[in-house]
């Protein structure tokens, strides 16, 4: 499995990437391959204001539904409207497979968020 | 599909019934009811013979799987054998052709049975009374929680919040949000009980109460009941037991005994109705002193006239929250569900409860080793394993799930509960016999070893099914479950 080095990670398994005061946020390859054939990916609206742990939004695999949790404080920018198709997350969970947009209104909390190797640890590989 | 559609059968002017002559004046549709409650289109009813429709029906009873063909060992649902008596009883001409609408002096014997049968319920789980109006387990639940928000609201406050263990049923946290509330969950301990520390950090002034499976979802005896029990009353928070496992319970100990406020019955498991599938159903609610002046009116009670006893229903109750169902619920589910109490009486009812869970330790004995068993506890009448070894070898616990299908048996329940990885949850009920079960268990056996000589075979399963193993991502993405004939069948 793929994590990239670059990226932060959450214990609920969402990746975050910073370019600039934004954040490019999805799920990772891990929890793409747990929850299987992803088969619809619900999200908030652009412009919701989220604290850090709110949920942004729920991705429905065929045997769960489960929440999404915003790493980061701010307000959603932009939302990957191709994820219709939904089987993007499965194929492709890092580039093509992103969520949402969030600037940020503080930078301190992406700090405290794991890099790969303790997020590796986290999921036991 | 090895059957057509009804609709592909249809053939123009065949049909499975003669008429007589009309021995009144015939009339048009259109002059007796009004143009804007006309269909204008055709009503495109399959136009079928009778044996064809016998066929096609028998037919797709086989190709599906239900309890009478072989054991459906689906945890936490109870797919015991629903004894055929049942049907017997509910056929009768007095119960299954009454009319809601008739008077109840001419009804007493249906509203003697609707009495008993709260009665009867009400004895096997220690409540103070009982409403059979509920259609369903989650609108038992509803119900409840709509009871336990009056209870607050009548001393002012209605409160905020329920709490819910993150090894709860999927409906405690929907019912409990429908019914206006805040879900907060409760995190399970080592041993998959409630973690009494995070109960005690979550228990506030806000919450109205706590909704508890006991058995809980992993099969395990909530032994820390009476502390937890405690807890809530002492902070004025009302006790909510999901009535689900309650087959382990049978004859041996009492939801009241523990303190619960509310507890639903599932009538369809633990007293052999048939699994609606939506169809009717019947989710009765039990309570507890404090909330037997809040239960749905009309409640159906007893008095003595002339000498002699009369049932009636009673709707004069100022503090009720009112009908939760039309008329007085799904009657006919009541009748099986009173035949079975009565077939079995007080001690027929402790040996269910005690033959469920001796199968199911029975089972676990044999499975154990296997599988993994992520909490090896006592278990009741279900338990709960991982296919996290048989994971890691590539094959999923969706795959042995259909490998299962493969040797005549229904899957067990699987990715529930969600504090178990890979959940394989079996409950085997005590309808079947030693032999079944261990052909259940030669089944899982044989599909372990498979895993480690031969997982590919595993990976492609199901081979005997009526049908192979299915997209279900691309079903759930393109949901079509409405027949849109042909253009070649539409007629000109």
């Amino acid at each position: 499995m793929n994590f990239p080095s670059e990226l932060k990670y959450t214990k609920d398994h969402e990746w975050m990437r910073l370019e600039g005061d934004m954040a490019v946020i999805g799920i990772t390859d891990y929890a793409q391959s747990e929850l299987g054939d992803i088969v619809f990916v619900d999200l908030k609206a652009v412009g919701t204001k989220l604290n850090q742990h709110d949920i942004f939004g729920t991705v429905e695999a065929v045997k769960t539904v489960s929440d999404l949790f915003s790493p980061v404080s701010g307000v959603i920018a932009e939302v990957n409207t191709a994820l219709s198709e939904a089987s993007t997350v499965n194929q492709d969970p890092y580039q093509n497979g992103w969520m949402v947009k969030i600037k940020l209104s503080g930078s301190a909390e992406t700090d405290a968020l794991m890099d790969d190797a303790a997020y590796k640890t986290l999921i036991g590989q | 599909m090895k059957e057509q559609l009804i609709f592909e059968k249809s053939r123009t002017g065949r049909k499975g019934y003669t008429l007589p002559d009309a021995d009144v004046p015939v009339a048009n549709a259109s002059d007796l009811i009004p143009k804007n409650l006309l269909r204008g289109d055709k009503a495109e009813l399959p136009e079928v013979s009778e044996n064809e429709v016998v066929r096609h029906f028998i037919k797709l009873s086989t190709l599906n799987h239900h309890v009478d063909k072989q054991m459906y060992p689906l945890g936490s649902c109870t797919m015991k054998y629903n004894p055929k008596i049942n049907e017997k009883t509910a056929a009768l001409s007095g119960f299954a052709n009454l009319h809601p609408h008739q008077r109840p002096e001419t009804a007493q014997g249906a509203l003697k049975l609707m009495y008993e049968l709260t009665e009867g319920l009400r004895e096997v789980c220690g409540m103070k009374a009982v409403s059979l109006q509920p259609a369903a387990g989650s609108h038992g639940e509803l119900t409840g929680l709509f009871l336990i928000r009056k209870y607050h609201e009548k001393k002012g406050n209605p409160r905020k919040t329920i709490l819910v263990p993150d090894s709860a049923h999927g409906t405690n946290p929907a019912s409990a949000a429908i019914a206006g509330y805040d879900v907060i969950t409760v995190k399970s301990n080592e041993h998959g009980l409630t973690d009494m520390a995070d109960l005690k950090a979550k228990l506030n002034a806000d919450v109205a109460g706590m909704m508890i499976t006991n058995p809980n979802t992993i099969g395990v005896f909530e032994s820390q009941i009476l502390e937890i029990e405690k807890l809530l009353h002492d902070n004025d928070s009302l006790l909510y037991m999901d009535g689900a496992n309650m087959n382990a319970l049978l004859g041996v100990a009492r939801p009241g005994d523990m303190g619960f406020d509310v507890v639903h019955y599932n009538l369809h498991k633990s007293f052999s109705t048939p699994h609606g599938g939506g169809g009717p159903g019947c989710g009765p609610i039990g309570v507890s002193e404090r909330l037997v002046e809040f239960l749905p009116v009309p409640r159906i009670e007893k008095k003595t006239e002339a000498g002699k006893e009369v049932y009636f229903f009673n709707y004069d109750k100022p503090d009720s929250i009112g009908r939760m169902m039309g008329f007085f619920g799904n009657f006919g589910i009541m009748v099986r569900a009173y035949t079975y109490l009565r077939m079995h009486g007080a001690k027929g009812l402790r040996r269910i409860g005690e033959n469920a869970i001796i199968n199911a330790n029975y089972l676990l004995s044999q499975l154990r080793g296997a599988y993994d068993l992520p909490f090896d506890e006592p278990v009741m009448h279900e338990f709960c394993l991982s296919g996290d070894r048989q994971k890691a070898k590539g094959v999923k616990t969706m795959d042995i799930a259909k490998r299962i299908l493969d040797f005549g048996f229904h899957a067990p329940t699987v990715y529930f509960p969600m504090i178990v990885h890979e959940a394989i949850m079996i409950e085997p009920t005590e309808t079947e016999s030693k032999e079944t079960l261990d052909l259940f268990i030669d089944v899982m056996l044989q599909i372990a070893n498979e895993v480690e000589t031969n997982p590919e075979l595993v990976l492609g399963a199901p081979y005997t099914t009526p049908m192979k193993r299915l997209d279900d991502a691309y079903a759930a993405r393109n949901i079509n479950v409405k027949y849109t004939p042909k253009p070649e069948e539409v007629e000109a």
